[in-house]
């Protein structure tokens, strides 16, 4: 089987690399040692942060390597890491107070509303969005919004008022949750039972079996728990 | 029930909720019920005057295709953009009119905010609650009153945002009488200050303190010589120096007198009778006046 080769530029030098591929697996098929700006290769662990821009288009858009499909002539870097001031606090000794972005992030009162944010995540996230409602303190809108942020840094690199957006989200979100989100009994009662030793005897029948066993039961186990 | 887009603006939805409550429950009273903006953004504070930095007209420019957005569903009966707050204000319409009298600007903004729903039109209109107020009329306002406001001292304040610059003034900048119809209205005595137009300091305040409390010591002087028992602001930052620098200016002066400050709209639902109770942190506490007054009512004079 012969597959078509496109050519794409990485750090601006022009490569062929077969259709369809992905950042990722183009870098990898011209023999680029990846030690850093890869990780799970699923999309979940945002290390694959990558600029690009398309021929013929004056947009610079923003993608995960593992999750972006090359097209021709691409012009494509990654970017690994975005340096950025990341607060130290005890979460216990917090309280859901809007003045904790003044403390820990008070660039966060630059922001512009240009929406440059928006425009680079490659999640497809709200970004200015969280940070005006992290603006006027409001944690639940911050943690709904930044759910699915995967800290890939990107919004950072190009914010004009140089925010930490996703800092900034984490914070917001370990707040929430721990002040302000309506508690889930499920897993309180879950974390009884597992104190009185329900689940004792299944953990040792588990760790006696072997691997295949293992293998079966994990394939033809029932999901059948709500979460609330 | 007319329902009409409003912009709350940050400072409304932290330190002066009681600006934001308070403004709520009285145009409900009127018969207004104002629609939040979906997804509205901060206003940018101050309006930029820097003639080639475009980027920031963006944060105004992106709440008034909020606006748009919302007129374009049917959750709005009256399409103008209500905003309380005095210096989202006037960046709101200023940086309006820079739209309308720059179509060139306007046009480089729109294409840069491409990810918006549509492009800035250039028709919104802003109105400050003052202004819709004004409308409504002091006559209908009148009739709605249930404690008259008799016997109460109220000196307005204006500051300078819902003034300056002229064009984008909510009523004569040199002798406005939109706050003082208003108290006039509610049954209260107006007394003149002749410091009502004075700027309070506005953001001096964070790094020098001094010099907004002399400013402070000045404005609050010219109310207590007037025989002021209470100042009204429309604006959260002139509320937090006119009271909070009473402080410093009471410290600075033997003979400053305190003198409570609060929003119109909560002197307002006051006299509406729709509450006492809007919260909000003061240096100088308004509640005994307040409650002397309404205990004085309920018991009938
Ligand atoms: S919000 Fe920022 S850090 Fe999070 S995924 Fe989007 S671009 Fe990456
Ligand atoms: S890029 Fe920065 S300044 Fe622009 S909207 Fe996002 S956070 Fe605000
Ligand atoms: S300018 Fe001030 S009052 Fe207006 S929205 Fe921004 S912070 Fe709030
Ligand atoms: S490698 Fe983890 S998100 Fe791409």
């Amino acid at each position: 089987m012969t597959q078509d080769l496109i050519p794409i530029y990485i750090y601006s030098r022009k490569y062929y690399v077969p259709e369809g591929s992905t950042i990722i697996t183009a870098l990898e098929y011209l023999g680029f040692k990846l030690k850093k700006g890869v990780g799970c290769k699923e999309g979940f662990c945002g290390a694959c942060a990558s600029l690009y821009r398309l021929k013929g288009d004056y947009k610079l858009k923003g993608g995960l390597g593992c999750q972006t499909v090359v097209q021709p002539e691409m012009q494509i870097v990654q970017i690994p890491f975005v340096p950025a001031p990341k607060a130290v606090y005890k979460i216990e000794e917090l309280q859901p107070d809007p003045e904790i972005f003044v403390r820990y992030y008070p660039e966060l009162y630059r922001c512009l509303s240009c929406n440059t944010c928006t425009k680079i995540c490659p999640q497809e996230l709200q970004v200015m969005d969280f940070v005006q409602a992290a603006v006027r303190g409001d944690f639940e809108q911050v943690a709904n919004l930044s759910f699915d942020c995967i800290m890939c840094g990107l919004c950072s690199a190009r914010c004009p008022a140089e925010i930490t957006q996703f800092n900034v989200a984490m914070l917001a979100r370990r707040i929430y949750g721990k002040y302000l989100m309506k508690k889930s009994t499920f897993l309180e009662q879950r974390l009884k039972e597992i104190e009185s030793g329900k689940y004792e005897e299944g953990y040792r029948e588990l760790m006696s079996l072997s691997q295949e066993e293992l293998k079966n039961r994990y394939f033809q186990r029932e999901i059948d728990f709500q979460i609330t | 029930m007319t329902r009409m887009p409003y912009y709350p603006g940050c400072t409304l939805k932290t330190k002066a909720q009681n600006y934001d409550l308070s403004t709520r429950a009285v145009f409900r009273e009127l018969g207004i019920d104002l629609v939040e903006l979906p997804r509205w953004n901060c206003c940018g504070a101050v309006f930029s005057l820097v003639t080639d930095d475009l980027l920031r007209q963006v944060a105004p420019i992106t709440n008034l295709i909020r606006v748009q957005e919302l007129q374009g569903t049917d959750s709005v009966d009256d399409p103008r953009l209500v905003v309380p707050c005095a210096m989202c204000f006037n960046v709101l319409k200023r940086a309006n009119a820079r739209m309308k009298d720059n179509p060139e600007d306007l046009k480089k903004i729109n294409d840069f905010l491409y990810l918006e729903s549509q492009p800035y039109r250039g028709e919104v209109q802003i109105i400050h609650t003052l202004e819709l107020l004004k409308e409504i009329s002091a006559k209908r306002i009148k009739e709605q009153v249930k404690f008259p406001l008799l016997g109460l001292k109220v000196s307005p304040y204006y500051g300078c945002n819902l003034l300056r610059p002229k064009d984008v003034a909510i009523d004569n900048p040199e002798n406005p009488t939109l706050l003082e119809d208003f108290t006039q209205a509610l049954g209260a005595e107006v007394v003149f200050n002749n410091r009502r137009l004075r700027c309070c300091g506005s953001y001096q305040t964070v790094s020098e303190k001094g010099l907004v409390a002399d400013l402070v010591y000045d404005i609050i002087m010219g109310a207590a010589r007037a025989g002021a028992d209470l100042i009204i602001t429309a604006c959260p930052l002139c509320s937090f120096n006119l009271d909070w620098r009473q402080k410093e200016a009471m410290e600075a002066h033997s003979d400053h007198k305190l003198i409570p400050v609060i929003y119109y709209t909560e002197l307002m639902a006051l006299a509406l009778g729709i509450g006492n109770g809007f919260g909000g942190e003061h240096f100088v506490d308004p509640q005994p006046l307040l409650q002397k007054f309404l205990e004085k009512e309920k018991g009938g004079i």
